[in-house]
């Protein structure tokens, strides 16, 4: 009997493969069969003219087969790289080159490319480029960049890339009317996604049929194919894209194309022989994208029970160098910043800011950590002023299960409106407050205060938009071995959507998990499809593979049917046979297959089965006019809008009363993302959220000095949290309410882990010090010197 | 200007794989780039993350930052190695990979070559770990998926897989 496994703990299939040593990662791909190596020669400056390269010396190195600069160039790879998000508040778009036309705006701009037999011979060589700087001003950070003394971009005034405003009702009014008024400054800065594998891309041209093949380590397949092809200048059809398996994404690798994904393709294609490029740590520190950098000012109005009744937001968004992916980070911050919560007028307001630093795309969470750092510090800030509970305050303000789907009077980041389709926040704040033991708090803290000890608890709620669009797509075919072959061609990182799309096609055609192999971003497999992001993989293609296997289904029952002269009503699918309920007939589906497509030549015994003296009625035609041959189930989810998940974190801490230091004696989550495919994969998304999070908040920055040097440019002075760092013990409840927008009940779970996590960090230790804090993140350094302002300030 | 090689023998996971080097080529680029052991991952180049963790003569060794030709001596193990022959071509997976899998304690799979040597090493040294060892026995290696929990949760089953068998 075939049990159901959408819902079940179901061990990943990717393991055993991955366990043994045989994961195919990008630097995998041909190594070791006379592939070349590039290697890239960078700026050393945060901005600056150059006045001259030289690489006369360059292909005098023994083993060096190709030097470029921008000069080497033509037509659409010497344009600018493309915008791939256009939005019309974005007046002054701009993007990188390939390879630097003249002027560098952050250390880590890419000048020069190499080709060599090997990664050393490559940086040796890299070592003889000779440029020559005129060295211009850089604008290193948010305070930089608004005073506009110096400009990023000549043509860009006050170094404003975007400035946008939305609006629900009359803020000002509202404000004017409040009897209750608070302003907030708060800021967050700058982190990265830093996943273990940085990029890399892999290309063979193949002269004999005038194609290429391209290997990335990217979050969209299909995306890089399409910009390989229009600025190659080849047809979509000459260039396959494959997704190896992928060391970590978290946003970094959904921008595209990086230079190196055009140039490797480019010199493979001209050297006619395989390239491989394999970024290093440093590089993915300087030429990789960061994100979070955001200073937010905030007015609040709000009535004696802390009822939001007016809210109005500013704030600057530090974009880096360029704005390829355009205003998506800071669209998501406007908008999902108001959280489970409905305040009577809203309005938002931000600028996006050029800055001579490494340029700015989502990192796991999009915008939404700092969205959710703004509104929650001031749930705080206004139940500090009031003296109510925190929990009371968010309580009062929540959207309340019956009001959906709820409208935000917004627009989101994918054009659409802002509308939570399902959710139930008071719930979860039931659930969050048992789970963490919220009332019984206080009782704790005087024990601990007793002996000395300072301890404090936060909480922070977050609404996420997950599966936005516009669709993904799903092949299924069962093979006449009865295997079902399955494609998608969004991409996977590390979430195991082998494992969780096998079992919902297991489900849905009544097949064995083991019989079931998925494949993922591969353009030969399936070239329609966007990309990995926005927690979107298991809403899109989930719902996707779903509706294939359903229509591969149907006609595998059709087939079945005629076979064994039943009707398809009584016909069920168990363990791959097919067979009618209460009697003895049946077939399996690998011979359902065989049938499905009407051969002439047999090549095996169970294909004698769909010869023409065989099969098939000889007064119709073979293929009926609206079927095709065999079994096989193509189809699409494109989606109205996306799908709102939500959560509640809490986390206890201590602080040291001497050191400052802060421990997290407790953290606690609450999460809903509708209906779980596979709760031990959700829980390890969430694990991992919470550890990046907790990195977020107490240890990651990037040290950027006033010249544009990133000073803390490896693992040694980049903080990424080790065990030691993380909490022993996350504790971890569900709440199912499922999403009405798609027929599995689903909604994304990637990011939410990383959301609330400066928000809850900062509640806590603001508890245990009684001042707030409005900066994340915080080191124990400056937690002390924060310490002695507040004691030197009279209260 | 050629550069020296060295012809070099290295020994790993007990088959031998004659290698000619520069003397600058890194451990960790020999054994997946002429060894043809893409198992050991390479994620910081400069010994902090542990990914391109092996075993030299059983110890934890960063690859990244032993030279090749120092190699030449020692009994070197990979991830691969780690598998155990049970007469079937691919081998049964050992308790550690088995309670990686078990527990699921690997997400990208990127930085578990890494974990999986070091935890080889290291319940070899201290088999029956306390949670709070078993924490520490990983203390020195990154991962950015799994927030460790279920790393932690694997060393304390690869210990109880290893004492069963």
């Amino acid at each position: 009997m075939t049990t159901k496994l959408f819902g079940e703990k179901v061990p990943r299939v990717e393991d055993r493969r991955l366990l043994r040593g045989q994961g195919r990662f990008v630097d995998d791909v041909l190594a070791g069969s006379g592939t070349l190596h590039a290697a890239v020669l960078r700026s050393p400056h945060a901005h600056a003219r150059m006045t001259g390269i030289d690489v006369d010396d360059v292909l005098d190195v023994e083993g060096v087969h190709l030097v470029w600069t921008y000069d080497d160039l033509t037509g659409a790879m010497a344009e600018p790289l493309p915008l791939l998000i256009p939005h019309p508040t974005l007046t002054h778009g701009r993007t990188q080159h390939a390879l630097a036309d003249g002027e560098v705006n952050y250390v880590g701009e890419a000048i020069a490319f190499v080709v060599a037999d090997d990664r050393y011979v490559a940086e040796d060589a890299l070592a003889r480029i000779r440029v020559s700087y005129e060295l211009l001003p850089p604008v290193v950070g948010i305070e930089a960049a608004r005073a506009a003394e110096h400009l990023v971009h000549d043509d860009v005034p006050g170094n404003v890339g975007a400035r946008m405003e939305q609006q629900t009702g009359d803020v000002e009014a509202a404000l004017a009317a409040s009897p209750h008024r608070l302003s907030l400054d708060l800021t967050i800065e700058r982190s990265a996604c830093t996943p273990l594998e940085g990029r890399g891309v892999v290309a063979r041209w193949d002269p004999d049929i005038s194609r290429l093949t391209v290997w990335s380590s990217t979050q969209t397949s299909t995306g890089v194919r399409g910009c390989v092809a229009a600025k190659l200048g080849l047809d979509l059809g000459q260039v396959d894209v494959i997704t190896p398996d992928v060391g970590g994404g978290f946003g970094v690798k959904i921008n595209h194309p990086w230079p190196e994904e055009l140039l490797v393709p480019m010199a493979a294609r001209a050297l006619g022989r395989p390239v491989r490029f394999t970024e290093d740590r440093r590089e993915h520190f300087i030429s990789s994208a960061h994100e979070r950098g955001q200073v937010h000012h905030v007015e609040v109005g709000f009535d004696g029970e802390g009822r939001l009744l007016g809210l109005d937001v500013r704030f600057w968004h530090d974009h880096g160098a360029y704005s390829p992916y355009g205003l998506i980070v800071p669209i998501i911050t406007s908008t999902q910043l108001l959280g489970p919560y409905k305040p009577e007028a809203y309005r938002v307001a931000f600028e996006s800011l050029y800055t001579n630093t490494v340029m700015v795309t989502p990192y796991r969470g999009a915008g939404r950590p700092q969205g959710c750092f703004v509104m929650e510090r001031t749930m705080d800030a206004i139940a500090a002023e009031l003296g109510l509970d925190r929990a009371d305050v968010r309580a009062t303000n929540f959207i309340q299960p019956d009001e959906f789907p709820f409208q935000q009077g917004l627009i989101f980041q994918d054009g659409r409106e802002l509308t939570y389709d399902s959710g139930d926040y008071p719930a979860s704040l039931v659930k969050l407050k048992e789970l963490v033991g919220w009332d019984e708090f206080p009782a704790y803290r005087a024990e601990m205060a007793a002996q000395g000890r300072r301890v404090g608890i936060g909480l922070a709620c977050y609404v996420e938009g997950t599966g936005v669009g516009p669709y993904e797509g799903a092949h299924v075919h069962i093979e006449t071995s009865g295997r079902v072959k399955v494609a998608t061609g969004l991409t996977s990182q590390g979430q195991g959507h082998q494992t969780v799309f096998a079992q919902i096609v297991a489900d849905e055609l009544g097949v064995r998990f083991e019989d079931v192999e998925i494949t993922t971003g591969d353009t030969r497999r399936m070239p329609y499809a966007v990309g990995t992001f926005a927690s979107r993989a298991a809403v899109m293609s989930g719902s996707a593979i779903h509706l294939a296997a359903r229509r591969a289904k149907e006609k595998a029952l059709r087939i079945a049917a005629e076979a064994l002269e039943a009707s398809v009503e009584d016909l069920e699918i168990v363990d791959g046979v097919v067979s009618v309920r209460g009697t003895g007939a049946s077939i399996d589906l690998g011979t359902v297959s065989v049938l499905s497509n009407p051969l002439r030549y047999a090549f095996d015994e169970a294909s004698k089965a769909a010869t023409q003296f065989s099969v098939g009625d000889p007064g119709k035609p073979p293929v009926a006019e609206d079927d095709e041959p065999g079994l096989e189930g193509r189809d699409f989810y494109s989606p109205e809008r996306a799908t709102f998940a939500s959560g509640m974190h809490a986390v206890v801490v201590e602080t040291d009363p001497l050191t400052a230091e802060i421990t997290i004696l407790r953290y606690a989550v609450v999460h809903d993302c509708g209906n779980l495919i596979n709760p031990m994969i959700v829980e390890g998304q969430i694990h991992g959220g919470v550890a990046q999070g907790v990195g977020g908040a107490l240890y990651e920055r990037m040290a950027y000095d006033p010249s544009g040097q990133l000073l803390n440019a490896s693992f040694m002075d980049f903080l990424m949290p080790y065990v030691t760092e993380v909490p022993d013990r996350i504790e971890i409840d569900h709440l199912e309410t499922p999403s009405p927008l798609n027929p599995l009940g689903i909604k994304g779970a990637g990011e939410a882990g990383v959301i609330p996590s400066a928000a809850v960090f900062a509640a806590a230790i603001s508890d245990a010090e009684g001042f707030a804090l409005t900066s994340m993140p915080i080191s124990p350094s400056e937690l002390f010197d924060l310490r002695r302002q507040h004691s030197e300030e009279p209260s | 200007m050629s550069e020296e090689l060295h012809d070099v023998v290295l020994h790993v996971n007990g088959a031998a794989h004659a290698v000619s080097v520069p003397g600058r080529r890194l451990l960790s680029d020999a054994l997946r780039q002429d060894c043809g052991l893409t198992g050991t991952h390479v994620g910081c180049e400069h010994g902090v993350c542990g990914a391109c963790t092996v075993l030299v003569d059983g110890a934890p060794v960063r690859s990244c930052l032993m030279l090749a030709v120092s190699g030449v001596d020692a009994e070197i193990t990979t991830i691969e190695g780690l598998t155990e022959d049970d007469g079937t071509e691919e081998g049964r997976l050992g308790p550690v990979q088995q309670a990686f899998m078990d527990c699921h304690g690997l997400q990208c799979g990127f930085c578990t070559p890494g974990f999986l040597t070091t935890v080889t090493a290291g319940l070899r040294d201290n088999p029956d770990p306390t949670r709070e060892e078993a924490r520490e026995m990983i203390a020195g290696n990154l991962c950015r998926c799994t927030g460790y929990q279920n790393i932690v949760a694997s060393v304390l089953r690869a210990a109880e897989l290893a004492r069963d068998s």
